[in-house]
């Protein structure tokens, strides 16, 4: 096994695409190395990211967030005016693990792992964060929802890497929130999770995004669930039907961390109370 | 000379404060060495293949292609142990258990081991070896396993303890009943009686340290083993059984535990490095991965009780009886027969009856875990004790009162009671603050009792004193919470001096005869039996020393606050010899000073324990959680009240875990799906409340100080004490353990329908 630490994303991109056997990326490592250890990889090369200058910015402003590639999710919850933009965002990389996991974790990786449990993705997919892909044939731009395909799988080609997730411009009375269940209460992995994102004029809901996760292979958006709160003050009718939306759009599986029934219930549980949590930093209120 | 270890009322100095742990610092700086920090010139890296399947016969095994890749030094399967149990079913079950013979029992059944240069060479031998399975028919259900056409696990099984003797193979390996009086009686008399059904799921003692160990033995049939172990007395001879060694030529090393609870009372692979160390005649280490730990240790029993109790309109229980099923993995338990043993140990009953089934399935051998067998007994106990006492319209805990045992009462499992503290702790329990906290919407309390017998056994103890004074005392139990703080402050206590003066070693086993394993509540009652003799042998020597530097009589020395003191007026003139003048004379008055002791530690005091604790459920989750916990226990006497109060917390927490959310899970194939932290799911901190502690002291008899053991007492109440609180914060009655958000959730949404 090779292990690389280039300095630019040039340097990494040619050393991913001229690599002939299994090639991965290391951020954090704190799935990578899990998984190596447990003997469900074995790479030919490591490359890691960490020492690349670019990759390690964190940029936050009303008109737009770029968080790099390796910016430990710590970070995040540092930044005071990225908690003030994006509140559901940052509760949901600080869901992660643990502060020793958080540490070293990123949200990029977070998103390229493809666990349908993720904690950031369905947040970064309610903010409507877009993925900047770097490869041999230059850069791309893609929504979040859009790199996930299944557990364990991205649309990235084999000589791409993710360079940054940007979240949009903050206008009007936005804000976000995202709530996970687990049995414990840190140390555990989504059985269901809800994150949403509102905009509010005068207290009505103009604009939302309504997504769940860990109730199918991939994060899902619901727009029935969004199109029940857009025009609601949040009142208990819109709710209902905010709610019945996110149990339809669910498809999860029976397995150890949960059953279809449970995760069913519960995603409607997480949507409602993360839906009024968002509302109310928008300022609403009931 | 024996001592008398008969209880006396005696004044202390030392013990019964709250000094620094000795092993502190090694253990926070990192220089304490565990079962994986031993290293040998020339060792080899074992691992062990397990099987993927539930129950299958291993039809072939091919070994060529690993024993060809360079590197692999040693290549064993089943055949290369031979069979040298003399006939022994109980041993042949552990040298099975080690390595399948033919057949593998449970997913993760070892079927093959190498050893190799590094752990590549190693894992890639592993999956040189090719294992030709034939898949059998398998049970995992404790349940299922009892009806009529399960499949067998062993085939030469006939279930023990009923007459006349059966004929046929069954997976019930052993009934057993305990009890008196007329129960059928005793229920025509009760005004309300109250009968239901519980399950428990399989447990894990979640132990952070993984099993360990360096193996070497050479071809002359000599060899060490450095090991995590709570019994490295019993591995020593268990080791030496299977292997055809003699006992005296294996010496074995206990290194720091990083936690036991049971689960390391049991060889797993340490025949299989030794062997292998045997094979390629080099050490070899073999350390287990969490996954392997979860497969293949010993976890507890999952349960399966059905409870009937009756009583008066005026709280008075008229009868009760249980049937209680556990299984024990894949080889006979007497974890069933614990179970009833226990099950009613906390009252006073007329016509008591409970039958336990013990049963097989395909699941890694069950081992002890903290009061093997009790929480899951006291689980459906006290959850109709509470119902019993709701539906009478009663205080639960005056219910419980009105029927604790005591002095006097025959117990439920044979012997009459001595000074027992179940009543104290309830009383204790009714008057605590915690039971005035004001309970919220959605919160529930709950109490309940426990009890565990606690074990003495053999025990064997030096003590060496140094020519400066300084004390080395050895023991050979090993120092799973405390204890050797708890064994210096009896030294010190008995010889008068500092408590920093005495350092104490866990003796390895060419340096004490036997002591067995630190199970049973056992270390500090009879290690801290025989540390008291050995220094009261001690005494007697130092006062011989100082008899003869003053040339009277031994009989005029008595010691005094650690020093010799000279008897009777015709003495007036000699002025007292400290511990340290003696010592430091010693090389002219005889030579080394040294006390010593081996004992039999019978009458280990039996221990109770009342537990209450607030929850508060999320209705819509069905996730809870614990507001205020307090343990309530009689420790006989508190040597170290720190670690007392560690043990009672310990306790509490890892029943909270097994209460709230840690089962095994088993697919439909038979395998295992979390042999992991990440879904088997122990408590983190942020998952537990400060556990509130409350230490009584009912002295044993049988103890020179009153101490009884108080390290398993804690885990016993957990399940039921939660399962009660639940069940009145939701307002149905729950019957699982683990109470997991999913099967709160239904049980509210059923009630609901
Ligand atoms: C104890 C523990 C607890 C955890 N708890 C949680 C939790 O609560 N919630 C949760 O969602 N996750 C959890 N995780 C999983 C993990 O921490 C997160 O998924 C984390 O965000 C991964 O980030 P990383 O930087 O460490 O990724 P890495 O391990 O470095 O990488 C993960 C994967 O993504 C690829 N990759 C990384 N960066 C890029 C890139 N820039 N472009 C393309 N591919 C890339 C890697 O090749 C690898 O396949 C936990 C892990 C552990 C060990």
């Amino acid at each position: 096994m090779r292990f690389e630490s280039p300095t630019t994303t040039k340097a990494a991109a040619t050393l991913l695409a001229s690599e002939s056997g299994i090639a991965h990326v290391l951020a954090g490592g704190t799935d990578l190395l899990v998984r190596m250890k447990m003997g469900a990889i074995e790479p030919d090369l490591i490359v890691d990211i960490k020492r690349i200058e670019s990759l390690r910015t964190l940029k936050v402003a009303a008109a737009g967030v770029q968080i790099g590639a390796a910016v430990p999710a710590v970070r995040l919850s540092e930044s005071e005016k990225l908690r003030n933009l994006w509140p559901g965002v940052v509760e949901a990389a600080n869901l992660i693990g643990s502060d020793q996991i958080q540490g070293r974790c990123t949200v990029v990786g977070n998103l390229c792992n493809a666990s349908p449990a993720a904690d950031s993705v369905p947040a970064l997919i309610a903010a409507g964060a877009k993925a900047l892909v770097v490869g041999p044939k230059g850069k791309r731009r893609v929504a979040v929802e859009k790199v996930v395909l299944g557990p364990g799988r991205t649309s990235l080609a084999r000589d791409e890497f993710i360079e940054a997730v940007v979240l949009p411009a903050r206008t009007g009375k936005s804000a976000d929130a995202y709530l996970r269940f687990t049995p414990r209460t840190e140390m555990d992995i989504a059985v269901v999770s809800a994150a949403i994102n509102l905009t509010l004029s005068r207290g009505i809901v103009q604009s939302a995004k309504v997504v769940l996760g860990a109730v199918a292979p991939t994060a899902v958006v619901v727009p029935a669930a969004a199109k029940a709160l857009i025009g609601s003050k949040l009142d208990d009718a819109a709710l209902d039907k905010m709610v019945a939306a996110c149990r339809a759009a669910c498809n999860p599986i029976d397995d150890k961390r949960g059953t279809i029934e449970y995760r069913t219930k519960v995603a409607g549980v997480m949507a409602r109370r993360a839906a009024l949590i968002a509302y109310e930093r928008a300022g609403g209120s009931k | 000379m024996p001592y008398e270890t008969d209880y006396t009322n005696q004044g202390f100095t030392k013990v019964g404060t709250r000094v620094n742990r000795p092993d502190g610092v090694d253990k926070v700086t990192g220089r304490a060495k565990y079962g994986a920090d031993a290293n040998a010139a020339g060792q080899l890296v074992g691992r062990v293949l397990r099987s993927p399947h539930a129950h299958a016969l291993i039809t072939k095994i091919d070994t060529s292609k690993a024993e060809k890749l360079p590197g692999v030094k040693a290549v064993l399967t089943g055949k290369d142990f031979p069979d040298l149990t003399g006939g022994n079913r109980g041993l042949m079950d552990i040298l099975e258990n080690c390595m399948a013979r033919g057949r593998a029992l449970y997913d993760g059944h070892a079927v093959a081991a190498v050893a190799a240069i590094d752990a590549d060479t190693a894992n890639k031998a592993l999956k040189l070896i090719k294992v030709t399975y034939k898949q059998l028919a398998h049970v995992t259900d404790v349940d299922e396993a009892i009806k009529p056409g399960a499949p067998i696990i062993h085939d030469w099984v006939r279930t023990a303890g009923v007459t006349p003797a059966p004929t046929t193979a069954s997976n019930v390996a052993q009934r057993s009943e305990f009890g008196h009086g007329d129960v059928d009686a005793g229920l025509a008399q009760a005004d309300v009686i109250i009968e239901k059904s519980f399950k428990t799921e399989q447990t894990h003692q979640g132990y952070i340290e993984p099993h360990a160990c360096l193996a070497t033995l050479g071809p002359d049939g000599s060899g060490e083993l450095w090991v995590t172990t709570q019994g490295h007395f019993t591995f020593r001879n268990v080791c030496a059984s299977l292997l055809g060694l003699e006992v005296a030529k294996l010496k074995v090393t206990s290194s720091e535990i990083g936690g036991g609870f049971g689960g390391k009372t049991h060889v797993w692979t340490e025949p299989v490095a030794l062997q292998l160390s045997r094979k390629a005649n080099r050490p070899v280490k073999l350390v287990m991965s969490r996954d392997e730990v979860f497969r293949a240790t010993g976890p507890t029993s999952s349960t399966s009780v059905d409870v009937k109790i009756g009583a008066k309109r005026n709280g008075k229980i008229t009868a009760a009886t249980a049937e209680l099923r556990y299984q024990s993995g894949a080889f006979p338990g007497m974890w069933a027969m614990f179970g009833a043993m226990t099950s009613f140990a906390c009252y006073d009953l007329k016509n008591v009856k409970s039958v336990g089934f013990d049963v097989l399935v395909n699941r890694p051998k069950v081992a002890a875990y903290r009061a093997p067998s009790a929480p899951m007994a006291a689980f459906a106990v006290e959850s109709v004790v509470d119902m019993l006492a709701a539906e009478l319209g009663m205080d639960a805990v005056d219910f419980r009162i009105k029927n604790a045992a005591k002095k006097g009462t025959k117990a439920s499992y044979g012997p009459v009671y001595g000074p027992i503290g179940i009543g104290p702790t309830l009383d204790a329990v009714k008057n605590h603050p915690h039971m005035k906290r004001k309970l919220g919407k959605n919160q529930g309390r709950g109490v309940a009792c426990g009890f565990w017998f606690n074990f003495g056994g053999q025990t064997c103890t030096d003590l060496n004193i140094g020519v400066d004074g300084s004390v080395n005392l050895t023991v050979g139990t090993v120092d799973v919470g405390g204890s050797r703080a708890s064994l210096a402050l009896i030294a010190a206590e008995e010889l008068g001096i500092d408590y920093e003066q005495v350092r104490v070693t866990i003796g390895d086993t060419n340096s004490l005869g036997h002591n067995d394993t630190t199970e049973g509540s056992r270390g500090t009652f009879s290690s801290g039996m025989a540390t008291i003799f050995a220094a009261r042998n001690a005494v007697d020597v130092l006062k011989q020393r100082a008899a003869a530097t003053w040339d009277i009589p031994v009989e005029q020395v008595i010691w005094e606050a650690g020093e010799a003191r000279a008897k009777g007026r015709q003495n007036n003139n000699l002025p007292p010899l400290s511990l340290k003048e003696i010592a430091a004379k010693s090389p002219r008055t005889g030579g080394p000073i040294a006390g010593h002791n081996e004992v039999v530690a019978d009458g280990a005091g039996v221990s109770f324990a009342s537990h209450m604790c607030d929850v508060e459920v999320d209705p819509e989750t069905g996730a809870t959680k614990i507001l205020r916990y307090t343990v309530v226990q009689d420790a006989g006497k508190a040597i170290h009240p720190d670690y007392v109060e560690g043990q009672f917390q310990g306790g509490a927490a890892q029943g909270i875990g097994w209460a709230l959310n840690e089962e095994y899970i088993y697919g439909d194939d038979g395998r295992l799906q979390n042999a992991g932290f990440l879904d088997y799911r122990i408590p983190v901190c942020s998952d537990l409340p400060f556990i509130d502690t409350q230490i009584l002291e009912i002295p044993n008899p049988n103890h020179p100080y009153g101490v009884r053991g108080v390290g398993e007492t804690s885990i016993v109440p957990p399940l039921a004490a939660i399962g009660n609180a639940v069940s009145n914060a939701v307002g149905v009655r729950m019957t699982h353990v683990p109470m997991s958000p999913p099967r709160i959730l239904n049980a509210i949404e059923t009630a609901k329908e």
